[in-house]
């Protein structure tokens, strides 16, 4: 059988198909075999979480384009066209509208496990770089997707965004009018914007993909952030894995169920239920609450062009985290001062959430820039110097000696790969 | 459970909000604190204030506001029946497109038409009016304070207003509206309209009534909501048992 891949399945038309097109393999070899290291806590479910989120954006997404209109005349009206006449349209779209929140939930859950644990270390600097690409991509996407609805808030947010490219020197007008696609936010900019997130949901899922790929090459970051040395530390994905990401999963479901059923609208700006009107400003012009913090840096420099600098590097400057943190340690488990520390910057973060909401008036206009300042001195002092001055407790031998706390006993039966039911 | 989780929930929902409103500019008295029939995660609309709501809406709030994301025949939504709906329908006499001769047409309207705008357009609504009236589809939806916001408006005016404060030709003084200075004038007064079930219709009965008829209409779908939502938390839970037990047994046989 030269030039035909060697199928282990046993039912021959699956094995007819494998040998030819051996994703059946690939898929077993990659989620059912895979070895991952044995001590996942809860926290390694809200990579599992957020692919959930953007298969259901992707789902709910499609049925809602079904019925929407992007055009400024009509925008608005679809939508609760969709609200009120198309069945369960009400359902389609609060689970759409809700998700949005939810899958930055998992995405800020996710990225901070990562911080915690030093997954973006050598050798998964690439697979973080990644990572932050597609949080790019995400916060670009919900951005055009708050604008479709056409509320006040879509429109006078998209107003504020799009002219922030306004504020570099010389070529920023002519970028802003591009993007408009004429001189104000219009049709042509709703059309774009329709058409733009409808198309990068499928970017983010080719982008989740390479990131998943670079997974697989260099296995899982874990707890400890030790490698697994043997057999011994590591179990198949599958079922240990699908089981546990599961529950989580349930979790999650029942969080998203509770805003969509219970809350529909509580993270949502009651300034949206009005329809667009460029001659009419709302008294307060805010982004969605996952988009708050940055808003606030962008607010804590006093100079538009400044603002929009900081804001840009406050998430350019994740990607060069693996090599701002020099510390050879991955857990922050081991690492005493960075445990701490870590918190203060997270609260920076969290706070900047809260400067967001607010004017810029008095005390948040101070807070702002000091939790301004300490994101980036984190990242650009702390972490640097840490990895010189912090001395890390003394690592484990292994995971399973970790775990177990003795020495790494033998692999225990139960926890042999067990092979994929084979149809 | 389900209660605790859901006001921990709302509890979160709340904060976020409260940390997102900024503090108001003018000193307003905090909005009144109305028991409504819908609040809750379990409330569900008082249809028969629903019904009272909409003939308040339909005697008075419909001379200036519109209210275009309603159909007639959604009002079986307040428990309407066929016969009451093709009456009220019929009662509104709507545009028709053109006949042969391309001449424009009117008649009565059917339960499929749209709620009959008062005027023709936003310009003709300004010219009559010196502002115009918003729309009352979402109105409950598009306020903070949300029905208690659109309650104290209703009964939130005050004439005299208080010492000191002038009130230019055209604006009335309102309690609860921002600026305290508003263009509509009180649109409520006792006897307003009269009620098919013998309610008194005070001022603060209508008030009430319409609220809980434009609560209705901004989201029709909250019973129905709710009620999937009981059914799909209660069967999630029941998954996130049935998934946790069948973890820990896989895992016990994991040195971990």
């Amino acid at each position: 059988m030269a030039g035909l891949h060697e199928s282990d399945f046993k039912n021959p038309v699956l094995n007819w198909i494998d040998a030819r097109l051996p994703l059946l393999s690939l898929m077993h070899k990659e989620y059912a075999a895979f070895p991952t290291p044995k001590n996942f806590n809860y926290l390694w479910n809200f990579g599992a979480m957020a692919v959930v989120a953007l298969l259901v954006m992707i789902a709910t997404g499609v049925l809602l384009a079904m019925n929407y209109q992007p055009n400024t005349q009509l925008a608005f009206d679809s939508v609760q066209h969709i609200m009120r006449d198309v069945n369960y349209g009400w359902l389609i779209r609060y689970i759409h509208q809700n998700g949005a929140s939810m899958f930055f939930i998992v995405t800020y859950v996710h990225i901070l496990r990562g911080m915690y644990y030093g997954s973006y270390k050598k050798p998964r600097e690439l697979l973080w770089m990644l990572g932050v690409v597609i949080l790019l991509l995400l916060m670009a996407t919900a951005f055009m997707g708050y604008v479709l609805p056409w509320g006040q808030m879509s429109y006078w947010g998209a107003t504020v965004i799009t002219n922030l490219f306004s504020a570099f020197p010389v070529v920023g007008h002519g970028i802003v009018t591009w993007l408009w696609g004429g001189f104000s936010v219009d049709n042509p900019t709703l059309n774009r914007f329709f058409a733009l997130h409808y198309l990068l949901p499928f970017v983010i899922f080719a982008v989740v993909f390479l990131h998943v790929v670079a997974l697989h090459i260099t296995g899982s970051n874990n707890p400890l952030g030790i490698d697994p040395k043997g057999p011994a530390d590591t179990l198949p994905f599958h079922p240990y894995y699908t089981v546990k990401d599961s529950v989580g999963l349930c979790l999650f479901l029942i969080v998203w169920s509770a805003f969509v059923f219970f809350a529909p609208n509580a993270l949502g700006d009651p300034n949206n239920f009005i329809p667009a009107n460029p001659l009419q400003t709302p008294p307060d012009i805010v982004p969605e609450w996952y988009l708050l913090p940055f808003y606030a840096i962008l607010r804590s420099v006093p100079n538009k062009l400044g603002g929009v600098c900081i804001m840009f590097s406050s998430i350019l400057v994740l990607f060069f985290l693996p090599w701002l943190d020099t510390s050879p340690v991955r857990s922050g488990r081991f690492r005493p001062i960075f445990r701490q520390v870590i918190w203060l910057w997270v609260a920076s973060v969290v706070l900047l959430g809260v400067v967001g909401a607010n004017r810029p008036e008095g005390i948040w206009v101070i807070l702002g820039r000091v939790c301004t300042l300490y994101y980036f001195f984190h990242f650009l002092v702390v972490l640097p110097l840490l990895g010189k001055l912090e001395r890390p407790l003394p690592l484990p031998e292994s995971i399973s000696a970790a775990v177990l706390h003795r020495g790494g006993g033998p692999l225990p039966a139960g926890a042999a790969a067990r092979p994929m039911e084979k149809a | 459970m389900m209660r605790r989780l859901a006001a921990l929930l709302a509890a979160a929902g709340l904060g976020l909000l409260a940390a997102a409103t900024p503090a108001a500019a003018q000193e307003t008295p905090s909005l009144p604190n109305e028991s409504w029939s819908f609040s809750g995660i379990f409330g569900s609309y008082d249809l028969a204030a629903a019904q009272r709501g909409f003939w308040v809406y339909y005697k008075v709030c419909s001379t200036c506001h519109s209210m275009k994301l309603l159909h007639y025949r959604d009002l079986a939504g307040i428990g309407l029946n066929e016969a009451q709906i093709k009456a009220i329908a019929a009662s509104v006499t709507v545009p028709k497109g053109v006949n042969d001769q391309g001449e424009p047409i009117s008649g009565p309207a059917l339960p499929a038409d749209q709620f009959k705008s008062p005027f023709a357009n936003e310009q003709a609504a300004s010219a009559a009016l010196g502002a115009v009236p918003p729309d009352l589809s979402l109105i409950v939806n598009a306020r903070e304070g949300h029905a208690d916001y659109v309650y104290g408006i209703l009964t939130g005016f005050r004439d005299p207003p208080p010492a000191g404060v002038s009130v230019p030709p055209g604006k009335y003084y309102n309690e609860y509206f921002p600026g305290h200075l508003i263009s509509m004038p009180p649109p409520l007064h006792d006897d307003a309209v009269e009620y098919a079930d013998g309610t008194k219709a005070t001022v603060p009965q209508m008030a009430h009534d319409v609220v809980t008829f434009l609560a209705w209409a901004a989201n029709p779908e909250l019973v129905q909501r709710r009620q999937i939502g009981v059914r799909v938390v209660l069967f999630l839970m029941l998954m996130t048992g049935l998934t946790y037990a069948s973890k820990r047994k896989l895992w016990s046989s994991v040195d971990h």
